[in-house]
């Protein structure tokens, strides 16, 4: 069972994605509020395998954030894993910081891969988990794609390979928020049947609502021997704040004063915390 | 250069576990042998350039030294982006292995030459760019790109380089060597065209025109102290490639020149910012494009009249 923990664990997380935003001036924070569920799951939810203390930790899980354009979520849940410090995420996007709008290997401790360019993280994750394979590890690999981001065609060539190499060490789990930065994906490039290309091409698929945390779990934990598993999790972009929920313009835009109001609301900002906020804003 | 190239890999393979052959469904036969005895160190990862690539940063990550290899050309334009973004920009110890270097596939055309791969990969940070002209070259680039710790671009030509080295010969990465001294004119290239630079200057010795010819092996660093030495000692320089004259040997030679403040005659033979034409031996496709042996003394003696 997940505990409560992870779900108060990602609300935190969502307020830490705000956080950085509205410290930044903006963020792509539609799709970080879409991913947030999975992301807490996978760390805080007894998933993934890590020392936030020795990051470089031999015998951890690893996870490819594909679709590193949510690096935000990445960074709040690396920090309130104890990867780093969460003060540290007021300084997303500013002078000297080392988190940026896209992570990057050897610079943010937890990141075990440098994206942002889509279609990249598959292969990346596919070429760790065949070495985990030839060296007989027990690490798994998780990757993250976003549904947009599979019109890539280099996604597809990540597609074929894995099955080819019988890659039970890797999951890949597509963030279906069926939307990409101008409108409907079905609308720009037509996707469905989705689920069926993945089988078709191999893969243990499974389908899941990605903001449920214990079916994410589940689903994240299932194995299946000799092939790799494509989990298609269903997700509202902009979850959790109501005026942001699947609406495209929110991929990349921030809220005015009353957005604001609402957006507090909706994220539990305790009275403190949104004071705290404003500060923010003033030290800046 | 091809089987130097694979002996060497096989070698290193025995030694070190962590050393890996992939390849984009090309060079099959060759690699028999290692498929053989190294089951476990080969992967042909099918038709999908960007995906070996991607693979490749993937597991030199986790520690393994792979070679990904294939045509230059597929190589250095279709997985342009996964050679930039992941392994050189996290500094992946990843080597690059394209095949058919400039026009060495003359017949098969343009598509399969590598003719601007030099002007896209040179501008990538952390990225050594190594173009051996013979097989003990090959050979011997082959072990410095293993013993670099880092993204290394390889470009071997194919399996009819003549040798031009003896085994004294010792490489190092970014030393580039004088194959023949002389004071006229110095002769700038590296891969399979520096051979006929080489006959070029013989045949021109002959003429009494003294050319030195420069084996520039490593594009990247670029040897500065040997271009500076040549301005100063025989004030002209050529560079020659079976590449675009922009973006290649030449224009990395010219920005050592420029930088350098020296008054010096110089001109760059190559491909005039237009795809190689025609069809035929390598020899012949060279002697289209402009840098042929006969092209070659005849623009000596044009810039030096």
């Amino acid at each position: 069972m997940v505990t409560e923990n992870v779900e108060l664990k990602c609300k935190e997380i969502r307020k830490q994605i705000f956080i950085q935003a509205y410290a930044a001036g903006g963020a792509h924070m539609g799709t970080a509020f879409s991913v947030a569920d999975i992301l807490g799951t996978l760390y805080f939810g007894d998933v993934l395998r890590y020392r936030a203390q020795q990051p470089d930790w031999e015998d951890r899980d690893k996870l490819i954030l594909s679709k590193g354009h949510a690096g935000v979520a990445l960074y709040a849940v690396l920090a309130l894993a104890g990867y780093f410090d969460v003060s540290y995420l007021k300084t997303f996007c500013q002078p000297g910081s080392r988190i940026g709008g896209h992570p990057r290997i050897n610079e943010v401790p937890g990141v075990e891969a440098s994206t942002g360019a889509l279609g990249h993280g598959l292969s990346f994750g596919i070429g760790i988990a065949y070495a985990n394979k030839m060296d007989h590890k027990s690490s798994h690999t998780y990757v993250i794609l976003g549904d947009g981001e599979c019109q890539e065609g280099s996604v597809w060539e990540g597609a074929l390979s894995a099955p080819t190499l019988g890659l039970d060490n890797l999951t890949v789990i597509v963030d279906h928020n069926k939307l990409q930065a101008m409108d409907e994906l079905e609308k720009i490039v037509h996707m469905a049947p989705f689920a069926d290309k993945w089988k078709s091409f191999g893969w243990n698929v499974l389908e899941i609502d990605g903001h449920n945390c214990e079916k994410i779990k589940q689903a994240l934990l299932a194995r299946e021997a000799g092939r790799p598993t494509l989990v298609i999790a269903n997700t509202v972009k902009g979850k959790g704040v109501s005026f942001m929920e699947n609406v495209p313009i929110w991929h990349y835009r921030m809220p005015d004063d009353e957005e604001l109001r609402i957006l507090c609301r909706d994220l539990e900002f305790s009275e403190e915390e949104q004071e705290n906020l404003f500060c923010i804003k003033r030290s800046l | 250069m091809r089987t130097a190239y694979l002996d060497t890999l096989y070698e290193l393979a025995q030694k070190d576990k962590r050393v890996y052959a992939l390849i984009s469904d090309n060079g099959a036969i060759v690699y028999d042998k290692y498929r053989k005895d190294l089951p476990e160190q080969y992967l042909n990862v099918g038709i999908s350039e960007a995906n070996m690539v991607g693979m490749a940063a993937g597991m030199a990550s986790c520690g393994k030294i792979p070679f990904a290899y294939t045509i230059g050309a597929f190589l250095a334009y279709r997985a342009y982006e996964f050679i930039r973004n992941d392994v050189c920009l996290q500094n992946q110890n990843v080597k690059i292995v394209g095949t058919g270097a400039g026009e060495v596939y003359s017949a098969l055309g343009p598509t399969h030459h590598s003719t601007e791969d030099l002007g896209g990969l040179r501008s990538l940070p952390n990225l050594v760019i190594i173009c051996p002209a013979s097989p003990l070259e090959v050979k011997k680039a082959a072990m410095a790109a293993y013993e670099h710790d880092g993204p290394v671009y390889l470009r071997l030509g194919t399996n009819k380089e003549k040798e031009i080295y003896n085994n004294e010969y010792a490489f190092q990465i970014g030393k580039a060597v004088t194959l023949k001294d002389g004071n006229d004119i110095t002769l700038i290239g590296a891969g399979s065209i520096l051979k006929d630079i080489l006959d070029a200057s013989f045949q021109l010795d002959a003429e009494g025109i003294g050319a030195r010819v420069i084996d520039m092996h490593t594009i990247k660093p670029i040897d500065k102290e040997i271009i500076i030495r040549a301005i100063d000692e025989t004030g002209t320089i050529m560079t020659i490639e079976d590449h675009n004259i922009i973006g290649g040997i030449g224009s990395t030679v010219a920005e050592v020149i420029a930088e350098s403040g020296m008054p010096v005659k110089f001109i760059r033979l190559g491909l005039k910012d237009q795809f190689s034409r025609g069809y035929g031996s390598y020899d012949d496709v060279k002697e289209m494009n402009g840098v042929g042996i006969g092209n070659i003394r005849e623009a000596v003696r044009k810039l030096l009249a």
